[in-house]
């Protein structure tokens, strides 16, 4: 593929310090995506995925290397840049949802839109992951896979160059899970917006364009799937 | 309405009994803060428009007698603007169906015209009409305690012949707002009147037709009121004037400012802890508060909300939350000083109230409000939003435990996990420990101060009348009298003992310090009245020197015993008299100096006089007594002892106690807001903790123990700090009221303490209440599932 990859790594790594102790989460990454791809980051806890995912979005910063999104670099952007990348151009999906429990499914959304430079209407989003029917309820009224696709929705409300899902299905079950990769594919193929998702699932590794394996902070393999499947034909 | 917005209305709503216990807190310390201002600001500025509206005069004096023709020589005094002579007498009072013996003074108004100083403000009647020969107008205090009015009648005993006087009008005058019948401590409104009457019918019953025995002044713009009492004292010295004085010296004043200068300590002292408690407890929780939306936080800024926007959303936030609690401690506070002003303006016979609602107290109140929670919020949120937000979406890491001092020490040995865990928890955090103390710490404190003002009233009363003036009855003669008038005292029926005083008007010097006060002269062997050391022992006034109450000596003279202190006598032939200090006294109401009365009588060139006699008496026969002192035309008033300390007891309840019991009410506020708040706080911080031990087999009560075992440790901890608080703020609070009129003991009572550290427990107890059922509903299913 002759293309320009809209993310761009080169040596990443990154040491935390928990508590008392140092963690090296990332020895020296490499990294390439493409624009409209379907990626998955598979590996055990702990191999650097969530890291790796975090610094690409603007979370967290490398301890050292390179990093760049559409030819910017990220490793060397400040504070109120990154505010602006993550703004403009980044779609997140975490495990456990991250909603604010004091704002209804429309107005998590809502929150999100409401910044954004040409967001879908919340509503719209949220009929996208098939929530159309549950705009008002708050999160403590919704079951997990409902939270999740809301979650969904609000990451792609704002029609992000760039969808990044740690875990999306990791705190559901397998129906639920599905329907909720089922609202990222047809996210990924309606506005194709690059995908990442994170998960130690080798079973949803089978609906991305790519797969790219993770051990112990270091890019372990990469490979290309001849054909993606369609999440309602997965199971696990 | 934006999602930010809305979040922010729920997120209100959700905290809704921390938002409760903060606004508590802040009404306390805002109410308290305008009620004081306010009625002090008030309270001053009624004083002064009062005195100008009824042109109170500048300077005074006191003379035996002088023509007429002398008021003109006064006037011609540099410096002086106006001049108004009178008649004044005091004279014995009776009051029908009244047997305590009532004291009167008579002052007399101009034939024509108002008066061109201390104009009487009239509340209902009029003024005696100018030909009447027995009309007087009364004072509306004493009318009142008496049940007197218009058309009702008295009688006084002017120069040895009754008079019986119809009362035509009720009025208030600047000059006598305090009025303390001659010989006593404090205002007795029931047997202590003035009376206004006309000068021609005044001085034809007191024998001063075309003479005058007061004069009053005032001042030119820019005249210095020293140089023209000294002018004054010169024109007057052959007419046996007593020594002129300035407003400052003036009685009632000196008392009503003293009030207000002790209203304004408590207006700033007060209201200063509570802002400052409140304000501190605002960051506190606040910050913590902020500390807790961690996540959210994160969240936001991964959604690319910038830090700026956060710092709103949660300004915002801040600011809904206090605006509850400023508001409504304005309004209380407003209504509050209404009724407080309203009271000493009752108490101070001020005839209006002009109510001062100053812009800059609301802008104070407002801003120390703003400044503490604003500056909570931005160290919070900016703590919180320099994180990278990956790393804020992650729950904290753990913190770092260790084993406290007192594990290492091994003394913990035997200690359950639950004891060592609320021992770590505490020592973890030390700072935020601390401040949780000391927020406690300044409730108990302020809780202390309030009640430790009664208790040091009670222990004033009682050095001043069981240790030191046991008389029943004090009888003032009109004149010095020889002593031999002692013994027709003691033949009265019911008097048991009879002591007598000499007291000598005089003025005080020590190098450039000087002083008016009376010289007490006292007998050796005195019983009634008794001059204490510092141990509070009754000692003998020495033969020789002069006796000064400590805070005379200390305070105001700046005289040793051993050194000379110089005695300017103000009556009679008015010597200057040198006489060493020959020791101090301690006295916590007024301001004395003492001297064996046969000395005092000696220096004064005398023979064995007294100005008036202490009893003790049989109090079965005391109107039958009171009947015959009224008869003895040289007594000029009788003072019974009940009657100053109930007096005194009911000035207090009006003033300083009502006031106390306001702030101890809102200390209670603040108490129940800090520990309930620290407890709320720490069930948000570690609910999942202890949710986990609750699916690990704890039961409730040994959660709640966690739980509530830390903040009752705090607490328990706070009650001695809060006692050490009380107590130097107490001591902070006597030094600043010491005046020559009263001094306030340190004197804390074991109730007190007991008070501060049960209302602590008791806000302990109800917060631990609150949260108990918040512990009881700890979800565990739905805490553990949601994160890692």
């Amino acid at each position: 593929m002759d293309r320009e990859a809209v993310f761009r790594a080169r040596g990443l790594t990154k040491v935390y310090r928990m508590g008392e102790i140092e963690v090296v989460a990332l020895r020296g990454v490499d990294l390439d995506l493409y624009a409209g791809e379907f990626v998955v980051l598979l590996g055990p806890s702990g191999s650097g995925k969530s890291t790796l995912l975090n610094i690409l979005g603007g979370l967290d910063s490398a301890t050292s290397g390179e990093v760049t999104y559409a030819g910017h670099d990220l490793a060397r952007a400040t504070e109120r840049e990154l505010t602006g990348f993550r703004r403009d151009h980044v779609g997140f999906v975490f495990q456990f949802y991250n909603l604010i429990p004091s704002l209804t499914a429309r107005e998590n959304v809502a929150a999100v839109t409401e910044i954004a430079r040409a967001p879908m209407k919340p509503e719209e989003a949220l009929e996208v992951v098939g929530m159309g029917e549950r705009l008002d309820h708050f999160p403590a009224q919704l079951s997990g896979g409902e939270q999740q696709r809301v979650a969904i929705a609000r990451a792609i409300a704002k029609n992000p160059a760039v969808l990044l899902c740690d875990e999306p299905t990791g705190a559901l079950d397998s129906a639920t899970g599905i329907v909720v990769l089922e609202a990222l594919e047809s996210a990924n193929r309606r506005l194709g917006t690059l995908t990442v998702v994170i998960t130690h699932n080798v079973v949803i590794a089978e609906m991305a364009d790519r797969v790219i394996r993770m051990a112990d902070g270091r890019i372990a393999g990469s490979e290309q799937n001849p054909t993606r499947r369609s999440p309602r034909e997965l199971a696990w | 309405m934006r999602a930010l917005d809305r979040k922010l209305w729920r997120d209100l709503w959700h905290l809704r009994g921390m938002v409760g216990a903060i606004s508590l807190v802040l009404l306390g310390g805002i109410s308290t803060f305008v009620m004081s201002r306010v009625t002090y600001e008030s309270l001053a500025a009624t004083q002064q428009r009062y005195y100008a509206d009824q042109r109170f005069a500048e300077v005074f004096t006191g003379l035996v007698r002088a023509p007429g023709s002398v008021a003109a020589r006064l006037a011609d005094i540099p410096g002086v603007d106006h001049v108004e002579t009178r008649v004044v007498a005091v004279v014995n009072l009776e009051v029908e169906g009244y047997d305590d013996p009532v004291t009167g003074r008579v002052v007399s108004l101009p034939e024509h015209g108002e008066p061109l100083l201390n104009v009487p403000w009239l509340r209902i009647g009029r003024l005696p009409d100018p030909h009447a020969d027995a009309e007087v107008t009364i004072s509306e205090d004493f009318a009142e305690a008496q049940g007197l009015g218009p058309g009702d009648s008295l009688a006084a005993i002017i120069k040895g012949r009754r008079k019986q006087l119809t009362i035509v009008g009720l009025a208030l005058s600047p000059e006598y707002m305090y009025a303390i019948p001659p010989g006593a401590i404090f205002p007795d409104y029931e047997r202590y009147g003035i009376l206004w009457m006309n000068r021609r019918a005044l001085a034809t019953a007191y024998d001063m037709e075309g003479a005058f025995n007061d004069a009053s002044f005032s001042l030119q713009a820019g005249a210095r009121a020293g140089d023209v009492i000294d002018g004054i004292d010169g024109v007057l010295a052959r007419y046996g004037g007593f020594g002129a004085y300035a407003r400052e010296d003036q009685f009632s004043h000196r008392f009503i400012t003293e009030e207000l200068r002790g209203l304004r300590t408590m207006a700033t002292v007060f209201p200063v802890i509570f802002l400052g408690v409140a304000a501190f407890l605002l960051n506190v929780v606040i910050t913590r508060l902020i500390s807790l939306e961690r996540e959210q936080i994160g969240t936001l800024k991964a959604f690319g909300y910038g830090t700026g926007a956060i710092t709103g959303h949660y300004l915002k936030l801040v600011l809904a939350m206090v605006s509850v609690g400023l508001a409504a401690g304005t309004g209380l506070g407003l209504w509050f000083a209404r009724g407080m002003a309203g009271i000493y303006q009752v108490f101070y016979s001020f005839p209006y109230l002009h109510l001062v609602l100053d812009p800059a107290v609301f802008v104070q109140a407002l801003a120390v409000t703003l400044v503490a929670a604003l500056a909570g919020t931005l160290l919070a949120v900016r703590h919180v939003a320099a994180l990278p937000p990956a790393v804020a979406m992650r729950p904290e890491p753990p913190p770092v435990y260790r084993a406290t001092l007192l594990e290492r020490a091994g003394l913990a040995r035997r200690v359950a996990e639950p004891t060592r865990m609320i021992l770590r928890h505490v020592a973890r955090r030390p700072a935020r420990s601390a401040l949780t103390v000391l927020g406690i710490a300044a409730a108990a404190g302020i809780l202390m101060i309030t009640n430790f003002q009664r208790d040091a009233i009670g222990w004033m009363l009682n050095v001043q009348y069981v240790l030191s003036s046991r008389e029943d009855v004090t009888v003032m003669f009109t004149d010095p009298t020889p002593r031999r008038a002692l013994y027709s005292l003691s033949a009265l029926d019911g008097v048991q003992h009879a002591e007598g005083f000499r007291a000598v008007p005089a003025r005080l010097v020590f190098g450039h310090r000087s002083y008016r006060t009376a010289v007490e002269g006292v007998e050796p062997d005195a019983v009634l009245q008794r001059v204490l050391d510092a141990d509070l022992d009754p000692v003998a006034v020495p033969g020789e020197g002069v006796v000064l109450t400590d805070y005379l000596a200390n305070e105001i003279l700046g005289i040793a015993p051993g050194q000379t202190l110089v005695i300017e006598v103000l009556e009679g032939r008015r010597p200057v008299l040198e006489v060493p200090v020959a020791g101090i006294t301690r006295q916590y109401l007024g301001v004395n100096a003492y001297m064996n009365r046969e000395a005092l009588n000696r220096l004064m060139r005398e023979g064995p006089a007294i100005s008036g006699a202490r009893l003790s008496v049989d109090k079965a026969r005391l109107v039958d007594l009171y009947r015959q002192l009224r008869e003895m035309p040289r007594v000029a008033g009788t003072v019974v002892r009940e009657n100053s300390i109930r007096q005194f007891n009911e000035m207090m309840e009006q003033t300083i106690l009502f006031f106390s019991f306001i702030t101890a009410l809102l200390g209670g506020f603040i108490a129940f807001g800090v520990v309930y708040n620290s407890a709320r706080i720490a069930l948000s911080e570690r609910g999942r903790e202890l949710a986990s031990l609750r699916v690990l087999g704890f039961t409730r009560a040994e959660v709640g123990y966690i739980l509530l075992g830390e903040i009752g440790l705090l607490t328990l901890a706070a009650i001695p700090l809060g006692f050490a608080f009380g107590i130097g703020l107490s001591a902070y609070l006597a030094a600043a009221f010491a005046s020559d009129l009263y001094r306030v003991a340190l004197v804390v009572e074991p109730r007190t303490y007991a008070l501060a550290a049960g209302v602590v427990i008791a806000s302990f107890a109800v917060s631990c209440l609150f949260i108990w059922r918040k512990v009881s509903r700890l979800d565990l299913v739905e805490v553990l599932k949601t994160r890692e």
